[in-house]
């Protein structure tokens, strides 16, 4: 028996795509993504109408779904996070129906449920053998965990494995196994390695990141939480790996011994790792070339499941045992409701990607956001989107001043006491009004172009169109 | 107190709009060097508006106006003292006598608003070889001058010396205008250290400055403000012995003693003064004791 078919058009058709389906792609090859094109281009090619693509997350890679849209190939959407060239041909209202957004929890909890059933998954592995097993931790476009594609190829009808390194059977080192795998194409290239991991993630060198990336650190510090068994995750923003080298200073001074670091692991959290911060690393997705090493050959650094990292379905979840998150904001109200769906006018670019999970699950969630980007203040009174609701939100910090969420009056207390300087966010939101002045409000058109689920399978908000002048 | 001193180009809206957010005990914003001559108005407009509605409560504000040789320097003061910068930086300061012409005006135009005398005060910035060589006469020209201020990169120029970062070639001209300050009963602040990727020289090189006598130190960049902070803050245990000393002393009082030691070392009237600096330091800083003992 084998599993290995000539080409992507040939896994198409055998795989039973029919007008109407689901197909599915995991985003670890991220800007670097050949696959979703090339799968793409094979269905529009067979004359598929009507699919709907539930992405992990779309890039700006992935361009060419604007002409499947045009042409009825593609009729829906379904991603936790879409970048801003994507976003915009979205938020004018390319897509009839709106895009559902999701978590990266919400995704591969509604997939196994069944609320978003997939009919094929196409699963973009750097190193596979011919009967599918495969792993994102070898071959040229090594993209080291393949977290985000375990549901896919769990839940789906059929998986089809799309290689550029086979490999002899049985692969060694397997992250999705063969009994979930039902044929495997090689191609010369599933990737461009350039855009699929950076060289190395840079700390910012940015005066004001650093000063809100020492105020983090020293809410880490002064929080309670960060002892040994601490726990942490941050993200690949120049502030937040700042931040995480303050903490790294602070946890070797005073010998604190970590738990795990956990999510999109970057190089700088493998330091912490070696440097004994950590007794582990949870990997749901590499940012950078050394990620990617360290998963390949330490054993103390372990690639996760979306599932195991952050669905509310499972039986537990890491997120649940996560002391501190430290995650970016386009914009924060009042009420300490996040947006990372919108920019200021409106236009869709991003998504929560682990944002809502991570707030939801930690102890301690911490916004890191200058007062203001460009001309625009970053607090307002409502965001233009709820994309993580207040209530899971801890802590805004800017370089103005540390604004603590009114439900936690202790931490406010103990932040207080250590002298960091705590400002209430409505005041934050006047000294920078001050400087920037009020901003207009956006006009928002009248058709929904995009739904917000939250992590447990609700309506959070709803993104409209954005009205050309 | 200034232990730390940031230059901020008076151009550069985004850097003066978060100046008071980066630490430093003052910040400088900088009519002069950093502003090209057509964009000196638009700069000094930036600069006192930014004094006129952000709040920097908790970091002083010094400005740098152009030297008085050039066609600028009156107009920055006129639009600068009305905002109550705490000191004006006068460059190329090289003699009393241009203290005495700037500090003219200065009380001209702080009459003019209806403001008391002295409100602004002066710092002489010493970057000749002709300033270094009449830092005392410029420290006590006037008593609006509250402190000298080393400026080594026109200096060095002067000087027809290059510039290092181990600075053997100011060591003159540092010793001699920590004396001159000092004689006169003013402060003294350092030249900054200009390599900014040099993590490890700026601590030399502010250490130094602190051993020489300098009562704190300049800085182009915000990643070496909290470095001199630190450096020109005094360590828990010189505040300890500052304590120590100082109950040792009431303690010699109250007993009528006229001499006592300490750690088998005589305390000395220097040695008190120190320690009396040591303490006002240390509550400036929020780390003195609550009961002052």
């Amino acid at each position: 028996m084998s599993k290995l078919v000539k080409s992507i058009q040939e896994a198409v058709m055998l795989a039973g795509l029919k007008d109407g389906m689901t197909v599915s792609f995991h985003h670890h090859l991220r800007n670097g993504d050949f696959v979703l094109n090339m799968v793409m281009e094979q269905i529009a090619a067979q004359g598929h109408k009507d699919i709907y693509v539930n992405a992990s997350s779309l890039f700006d890679v992935h361009m060419p779904l604007l002409e499947h849209i045009k042409n009825g190939v593609v009729t829906g959407i379904g991603a936790d996070y879409i970048a801003a060239g994507l976003g915009r041909a979205i938020s004018q209202g390319v897509l009839n129906k709106p895009v559902q957004f999701r978590t990266h929890g919400g995704r591969p909890s509604d997939i196994s449920k069944g609320v978003s059933p997939i009919d094929v998954a196409f699963i973009a592995a750097p190193t596979a053998d011919p009967m599918g097993n495969c792993t994102g931790k070898y071959g040229k476009s090594a993209c080291g965990s393949l977290g985000y594609a375990f549901a896919d190829a769990m839940y789906a009808k059929k998986v089809v494995v799309i290689t550029d390194n086979l490999v002899p059977y049985p692969l060694q080192d397997v992250s999705i196994s063969e009994d979930w795998v039902d044929f495997v194409v090689q191609v010369d290239a599933i990737g461009d390695p350039k855009g699929i991991v950076s060289g190395t993630t840079q700390i910012t060198r940015d005066p004001v990141g650093l000063v809100m990336a020492s105020h983090a650190a020293q809410v880490i510090a002064h929080s309670g939480l960060l002892k040994d068994g601490f726990s942490f995750q941050t993200g690949a923003g120049g502030a937040s790996l700042a931040a995480a080298k303050f903490l790294k200073d602070i946890m070797l001074k005073e010998g604190i011994q970590g738990s795990f670091g956990l999510g999109g692991i970057t190089g700088y959290m493998v330091d912490m790792l070696h440097a004994g911060c950590f007794q582990a690393l949870m990997d749901v997705q590499c940012f950078d070339l050394k990620a990617v090493e360290s998963i390949r050959t330490d054993p103390r650094h372990r690639e996760i499941s979306a599932m195991q990292y952050a669905s509310p379905n499972s039986r537990s979840a890491a997120v649940d045992s996560l002391d501190v998150v430290i995650l970016g904001a386009t914009e924060i109200d009042t009420d300490f409701n996040v947006n990372v769906h919108t920019d200021s006018n409106g236009y869709i670019m991003g998504g929560s990607g682990g944002h809502s999970d991570t707030a939801a699950g930690a102890k301690l969630s911490m916004i890191i956001a200058p007062m203001f980007r460009a001309r625009l203040p970053i607090v307002t009174d409502h965001v233009n989107c709820i994309s993580t609701p207040g209530k899971d939100i801890d802590v805004l910090v800017t370089q103005g001043g540390i604004a603590v969420n009114p439900k936690n009056a202790e931490l406010k207390a103990r932040l207080q006491a250590a002298g960091l300087p705590i400002v209430d966010i409505q005041q934050l939101k006047e000294k920078t009004e001050r400087i920037t002045g009020t901003p207009q409000k956006i006009v928002k058109g009248d058709r929904v172009v995009a739904e917000v689920i939250s992590r447990d399978g609700q309506l959070q908000d709803q993104i409209y169109n954005v009205p050309q002048v | 107190m200034r232990r730390s001193m940031l230059f901020l180009p008076g151009n550069n809206p985004n850097m003066l709009i978060n100046g008071n957010c980066l630490g430093a005990d003052a910040v400088i914003f900088d009519l002069e060097d950093a502003v090209s001559p057509d964009q000196k108005d638009a700069a000094r407009i930036l600069v006192r508006n930014t004094m006129r509605y952000m709040d920097f409560r908790g970091c002083e504000i010094i400005v740098r106006i152009n030297s008085i040789d050039t066609p600028f320097w009156k107009q920055d003061i006129d639009q600068i003292l009305p905002q109550k910068p705490a000191l004006i930086l006068l460059p190329k300061t090289g003699s009393a006598q241009d203290v005495l012409e700037a500090d003219g005006y200065i009380t001209e135009v702080e009459a003019k608003l209806g403001m008391e005398k002295n409100t602004v005060g002066l710092m002489p910035l010493i970057e000749t070889a002709m300033g270094v060589e009449n830092a005392f006469q410029i420290a006590s020209a006037t008593k609006r001058v509250k402190a000298l201020f080393l400026g080594a990169e026109d200096l060095t120029a002067d000087l027809q010396c290059k510039r290092t970062k181990e600075g053997r070639e100011i060591e003159y001209a540092r010793t001699r205008l920590v004396v001159a300050a000092r004689a006169a009963g003013v402060d003294v602040y350092d030249t900054p250290f200009t390599d900014v990727n040099d993590d490890e020289g700026i601590v030399t090189d502010a250490k130094l400055a602190k051993a020489l006598g300098f009562t704190g130190k300049a800085s182009i960049s915000p990643r070496h403000v909290e470095v001199i902070n630190s450096v020109f803050s005094p360590t828990q245990a010189e505040i300890d012995y500052a304590y120590e000393v100082m109950a040792a002393i009431t303690l010699a009082k109250e007993q009528g003693k006229g001499a006592i030691s300490l750690r088998g070392k005589m305390i000395d009237a220097p040695i008190v003064s120190r320690a009396q600096q040591t303490i006002s330091v240390a509550q400036a800083l929020g780390m003195g004791r609550e009961d002052g003992k």
